[in-house]
């Protein structure tokens, strides 16, 4: 019996870090997933980091400080950071809703909460014009203001957070909960220190793809904006108008901002899970 | 009397889970309700626990009406099957949880704390999460957790039945001399007859929503109330009409003893110290008895296969006629 475990013992301390002990299976696949990923993202996104860095950083600062771009990024962020505020409550109680509930017509809401995901974009724009626009058959005119942004937006986003946390939620072992409330835990409690830590990192990951999707949304505001300057014009109307111009480095200089914005967004988000998930 | 249940009754959907249900549990014994699966003795715990409610009847804790109160108010410590561990929080997080719902000021819990650490032989795992725990500790965890809060009654819901054979044997065991240390009083389901045997004071047999019968490990064994409690609680076979154990039936080479029964062997298992033989009786039926013996009174009497014999059951058997 001890002849082996020595063995082992001589195994481990062997200098690890030259030999990687990568198998072929795992080189050839942990190569195509690094070229397929440069290909599709590193690449173009250095790109894009590249040609806004083309004029310089005073370029840079001027673009996105000139007057109708600095409003078109308030409104966006702005309006996706609600948006995901927004989602991370709503999407957590639909998603708590449809895991814990039995009511009739659950199948079909389950249904229904992917159409935002399934439906093509413009044709939610042309849905939200319809509904809330100048002939708004229920009184909601929206047409033309930043109110309208927030609604596409919250259109689009709404599946992200819900689809993130129900399965979580399911799996989640009632018994747990049942222990918490034996030893004195209000619902409240139990919510807050037993639940919800399980379920952060679910609830920042859809908030993350929330933000995400929303300041890139293009397709379904267009429509029912109207895109007017300093009213609800937004940052990919921005991008689009500066390629139309000709101005590719001011289209990737806003791009680029949208880029940091994202990211720190999401290390923000994965900050706060963390210490949410580490509570209780 | 430390808990009382009366004339509980409880039904999932057509199901009747409990029906007219009264048991008295001791204050400070080891209380074991023992049937088979489905039969309703977790849905019993369950309720006494306030978990579930009954659909009528009443459930008193240490002399107040607990029928109504929601499990919060009621005070028992509660041991899932699967350890129902709060995962994101270290092993003396979960054993705190309950005196930090009550308020206590953070050196009390503190201390209490690794009290409780100590009694359940975790103390070098306060900082791990529970997911670096094996199976036997995780539960010995849960059971801390539920002793934190001082419960006037601690509930166990087959608190070893996850757990492989050898473990379980060992935290049974354990469970024994902590109650003996501890002195709470103490209910836990299970479907195994010898952990029931083993580590109880008393015993509660349930079956199909009913109790069968209520009484010490040796009242149960020794006088069963009837054919399933006595073949519940161990091997059986047929004599004569009547149920009797098999290592309560004597073996005989020759007809000496009046009344013996003959038959004659026709086949022989041995495990471990015992044989267990299969007899058939030589009258008209045919019927077939086994017969336990030790190995070594197998030896001196010569006992195999084909060999003619008298059997007689011994004097004092625990015998229930067959319904």
């Amino acid at each position: 019996m001890s002849t082996p475990v020595q063995e082992g013992r001589t195994g481990l301390s062997r200098p690890t870090l030259l030999n990687h002990n990568l198998t072929v299976s795992t080189g050839i696949g942990l190569g195509i997933s690094m070229l397929w990923f440069s290909l599709l993202v590193l690449i173009p996104l250095s790109a894009v980091i590249a040609a806004a860095a083309a004029g310089g950083w005073t370029e840079f600062w001027r673009t996105i400080t000139n007057e109708q771009t600095a409003a078109a990024i308030k409104l966006t962020v702005f309006s996706a950071v609600g948006v995901t505020v927004v989602n991370v409550v709503a999407g957590t109680m639909i998603a708590w809703v449809l895991v814990r509930d039995r009511f009739p017509g659950k199948g079909l809401l389950e249904l229904i909460i992917d159409i935002p995901f399934a439906l093509p974009t413009i044709v939610a724009g042309l849905v939200l014009l319809s509904l809330y626009g100048v002939d708004s058959p229920l009184g909601l005119n929206f047409a033309n203001t930043g109110k309208s942004v927030f609604l596409a937006f919250l259109f689009v986003t709404l599946p992200f957070v819900v689809r993130m946390v129900q399965p979580v939620l399911e799996e989640l072992d009632e018994d747990v909960e049942e222990a918490a409330a034996s030893l004195g835990a209000n619902r409240f409690t139990i919510f807050r220190r037993i639940i919800l830590p399980s379920l952060a990192p679910a609830i920042a990951a859809g908030a993350a793809l929330s933000f995400a999707r929303a300041v890139g949304e293009y397709g379904s505001l267009v429509l029912l904006s109207g895109n007017l300057p300093f009213k609800s014009e937004v940052t990919s109307v921005r991008i689009l108008s500066a390629i139309e111009n000709d101005n590719r480095a001011g289209a990737a200089s806003i791009a680029t901002l949208l880029l940091v914005i994202s990211l720190a967004v999401i290390i923000v988000l994965d900050l706060v899970q963390r210490k949410v998930a580490r509570r209780g | 009397m430390s808990i009382e249940v009366k004339n509980i009754n409880k039904r999932f959907g057509n199901f009747v889970a409990l029906e007219n249900v009264n048991v008295s549990i001791p204050t400070g014994q080891l209380t074991a309700l023992l049937g088979p699966s489905g039969g309703g003795k977790t849905t019993l715990l369950r309720i006494i626990a306030g978990l579930e409610s009954a659909d009528s009847g009443s459930v008193e804790i240490e002399g107040t009406d607990a029928t109504q109160l929601p499990v919060q108010k009621r005070n028992v410590g509660f041991v899932f099957q699967h350890y129902a561990a709060f995962k994101h929080m270290s092993v003396a997080k979960n054993i705190a949880f309950g005196l930090e719902i009550r308020k206590r000021p953070k050196d009390e819990i503190k201390d209490r704390v690794a009290e409780l650490l100590e009694l359940v032989h975790l103390e070098q795992f306060g900082h791990r999460l529970p997911s670096q725990l094996s199976g036997g500790q995780r539960q010995r965890m849960a059971l801390a957790r539920a002793l934190a809060v001082e419960p006037s009654v601690l509930l166990l819901d087959e608190p070893f039945g996850a757990l492989d054979a050898k473990v379980r044997k060992e935290l049974r065991d354990w469970l024994r001399r902590l109650h003996d240390e501890v002195h709470v009083t103490t209910v836990f389901v299970t479907h195994d007859q010898e952990e029931a045997l083993e580590v109880s004071d008393e015993i509660v047999v349930i079956n199909e929503g009913r109790v069968e019968q209520v009484g010490s490990p040796d009242t149960l064994y020794d006088s069963p109330a009837n054919d399933f409690v006595m073949s519940f609680l161990g091997p059986t076979t047929i004599l004569d009409g009547t149920l009797y154990r098999p290592h309560d039936i004597d073996v005989f080479t020759h007809p000496g003893i009046e009344g013996s029964i003959p038959a004659r062997i026709v086949r022989e298992l041995r495990v471990g110290f015992e044989v267990r033989l299969t007899v058939e009786l030589l009258d008209a039926d045919h019927e077939e008895v086994t017969v336990t013996v030790t190995r070594a009174h197998q030896r001196s009497l010569g006992l195999s296969d084909g060999i003619d014999v008298w059997l007689s059951p011994t004097h004092a058997a625990a015998a229930v006629p067959v319904p």
